[in-house]
């Protein structure tokens, strides 16, 4: 799984819509970035850099949190051996620079909700284990693991982001109930929740379908791919659990057709749902709206062998093999996400909340140490599942179809989730074949 | 020689000066990319646009297996049953209301025609945000509750399939009024010496004129309005995508082709061979319905 910012998603393709105003903004910031860089480019060096040697370009996605970008580009600014010239892109980030690698126009160093396995395969990224090798025991194995083929580090991973079950205290102690510690429980609490103009819970738009994914296979005792490489989900304690979603759908628990998608905390913060699925992102903005009236849970467990789980994700840094310098992008990317420390506990922690990367920095981060932002840090430690390397996009998408049409349709889980793990079992033939 | 070149006035060279940059346009931004899909689709591109594994007919016969594909197909057919009738009932009967208008005549044309010049991803979000949204803020859902009626959900409810009705008035408000534009100025060329005559026989205005007289003057608009819809209906893509995609994908239902495809070839997957055979198959699909659809109305024959 894949973590990110408010503007974006976790597991993948697209882009939520950025709200109006800030995408006026961002385009209104653009164009003015543009023409003051126009006015002031006769200094003798690109934009944004002041280094001197190779001209190296990076691309990140849009972060929601004001302060990032310059963040990033006060970051290229300081290095000496290149100049960096920082791109900040809005829009369908994934499809961007999976497009943008085909190609020598593309980023030299780019950070990527992946790198995938086919790009890894397919040697668009470069191995980065010679730059991490030293510290490779401070990044955090749960998000390293998934950047790491056959002993290989492709991706430097960034920062860490996680993803909760977000309730209101007083709507939960008003309906005499406690949080939940199971998943029945969870689907019995978003039943007395409802009224007429409060929905119980709200896991996005499409009923769960899409934030999901391997989270309640994880919390049934499940997992998607297991260790040597076979579907690890397809058994009768995932049926019961995606059941019991669809339960949640049929009694009309669920938020639906909210004006901003899980990932935004506005239906949490608006009343519109007593409880809501949302990133660790939105946690600042709750807080800020809701005071001390919420608290946050993992995914609760089900089944016999359950336990509750959170996703984990890390948007990593990587090199584009068609860089035309990519010994200098190597020495960059390293330099930035390895030796830098500072920048990597700026990053993480001063715009916005994320768990740091690195495990010195995320015991430290000052931000983390109490409240319900030490109970997400510790749900991420104890119970963080990340997507595996081999849970390819196409895998990704067979479990999603399969989790709308149990929901929504009533479809017989058994059965989709026996088809899902068909088209699962084949893309893992595939993806052996080409290792 | 380089008289000869330029032809008499000059000619040759003003012939090239105007098409000149139109033909390249179409060639590099029409043929090529065109000429290079029907290639990519016997190659396994995986990630690039250079592939060397050719593999035949496999990309085609994977997507022929491929129910998801296949059930887009049958999306298409049942957003042309939806939008195509009621378009062409709607935008008819607008240019016959606007036609007989005696007064006010251009300013009701514009306005029903004014949604044409808005963006079908403009109309989708205020149609998925504001219009019909699953809240009970939201403007279809405020109506209900005046009627005491729960909200509904539109867009992720699919029993029953209230997406549709979502996805099919969005695209009939925006071009019900271009195709109005085409009745009206068909109906203008209905020569008024036919309504006398038909008057002095004693046809009664009305149903009977319209049916024996309006309608029949009409078949040259109304075929080309319907090949027009079916095309249009087919590379639906905009409001599909922009009503119902979330961050995380597109769910398994309301899928049309192109949508479909976008999510193969130019997601993360990015298998463009597997995309191009289905664009191949796509547009050989909508060759074959155009044509079929051309010989059974007699397009192009001479009108008697």
């Amino acid at each position: 799984m894949t973590m990110t910012e408010p503007t974006r998603d976790t597991t993948g393709s697209h882009p939520t819509l950025l709200p109006r105003r800030r995408l006026l903004a961002a385009a209104g910031g653009a164009a003015l970035a543009g023409a003051l860089a126009a006015c002031g480019s006769n200094n003798g060096r690109g934009g944004g850099s002041s280094g001197s040697g190779p001209a190296l370009s990076q691309w990140y996605h849009q972060y929601g949190e004001a302060g990032t970008e310059q963040a990033v580009e006060r970051y290229a600014a300081a290095y000496r051996q290149a100049r960096v010239t920082v791109q900040w892109r809005p829009g369908d980030y994934d499809t961007q620079t999976a497009a943008a690698l085909l190609t020598a126009d593309g980023p030299d160093v780019f950070e990527v909700n992946g790198p995938t396995l086919d790009q890894i395969q397919g040697g668009q990224v470069v191995d980065l284990t010679d730059g991490i090798k030293d510290v490779e025991h401070d990044f955090n194995p749960a998000v390293l693991g998934p950047k790491t083929y056959r002993g290989r580090v492709y991706g430097i991973p960034q920062t860490i982001d996680t993803q909760l079950l977000y309730y209101r205290k007083s709507l939960l102690a008003k309906a005499k109930i406690s949080p939940p510690q199971t998943l029945d429980e969870l689907v019995a609490a978003a039943a007395k929740l409802t009224t007429k103009d409060v929905k119980g819970l709200f896991l996005g738009n499409d009923g769960g379908a899409g934030v999901l994914g391997g989270t309640p296979l994880y919390a049934a005792g499940l997992q998607l791919v297991t260790p040597d490489g076979t579907v690890g989900f397809d058994s009768p304690a995932a049926y019961a659990a995606l059941g019991k979603l669809h339960t949640l759908y049929a009694e009309r628990s669920l938020l639906l057709g909210a004006p901003a998608d899980w990932s935004d905390p506005s239906a949490f913060t608006q009343g519109l749902t007593a409880m809501q699925w949302s990133g660790l992102w939105a946690l600042p903005q709750i807080s800020t709206a809701l005071g001390d009236d919420f608290g946050v849970l993992p995914f609760p467990a089900d089944g016999a062998h359950g336990t509750p789980a959170v996703p984990v994700g890390a948007y990593a840094s990587a090199v584009s093999a068609r860089s035309k310098h990519v010994a200098a992008a190597k020495e960059f990317a390293t330099w930035l996400w390895v030796e830098r420390i500072d920048y990597q506990e700026d990053f993480a922690t001063s715009y916005g909340l994320h768990i740091p990367a690195r495990i010195s920095l995320a015991e430290r981060a000052a931000k983390l140490r109490d409240g319900a932002a030490a109970d997400a840090v510790r749900f991420a430690t104890r119970y963080g599942h990340a997507d595996p390397l081999l849970w390819t996009p196409k895998s990704r998408s067979a479990l999603q179809d399969a989790y709308s049409r149990i929901i929504k349709d009533g479809a017989d889980p058994a059965g989709q989730v026996k088809a899902a793990a068909g088209v699962v079992a084949a893309e893992l033939a595939r993806v052996r074949k080409n290792g | 020689m380089l008289a000869r070149l330029l032809g008499p006035q000059r000619r040759y060279l003003w012939f090239w000066v105007f098409t000149g940059p139109f033909v390249v346009g179409l060639v590099v931004f029409g043929y090529v990319p065109l000429v290079w899909s029907v290639v990519l689709s016997f190659f396994d591109a995986h990630d690039t646009v250079t592939p060397r594994h050719f593999v035949g007919l496999a990309n085609y016969a994977s997507m022929l297996g491929d129910a998801a594909f296949r059930s887009s197909l049958a999306t298409f057919a049942v957003f042309t049953l939806f939008i195509v009738p009621t378009t062409f009932a709607v935008s008819l009967g607008l240019a016959l209301l606007v036609h007989r208008l005696r007064r006010w005549r251009a300013f009701f044309r514009s306005v029903f025609f004014l949604p044409t010049a808005c963006s079908y991803v403009v109309a989708s979000l205020i149609w998925k945000m504001a219009v019909f949204n699953g809240v009970r803020f939201g403007l279809a859902n405020t109506v209900l509750r005046w009627f005491g009626a729960d909200p509904v959900a539109w867009l992720s409810t699919t029993h029953p399939p209230w997406y549709w009705l979502v996805i099919v008035t969005v695209r009939l408000w925006l071009q019900a009024g271009f195709y109005m534009i085409l009745f009206l100025a068909g109906l203008q060329r209905v020569p008024r010496s036919l309504y006398e005559a038909a008057a002095v026989d004693g046809a009664r205005p009305g149903w009977q004129t319209f049916r024996y007289i309006t309608f029949p003057q009409l078949r040259a608009t109304s075929v080309a309005v319907v090949l027009l819809l079916v095309i249009n209906a087919f590379q639906a893509f905009d409001e599909f995508y922009n009503l119902l995609s979330t961050s995380a994908g597109y769910p398994p239902y309301a899928r049309p082709p192109l949508v479909y495809l976008y999510y193969v070839a130019l997601g993360q997957g990015q298998d463009l061979g597997l995309g191009s055979a289905g664009a191949v198959i796509l547009a050989l699909v909508i060759a074959v319905v155009t044509v079929a659809q051309a010989r059974w109305f007699g397009l192009g024959r001479k009108e008697a």
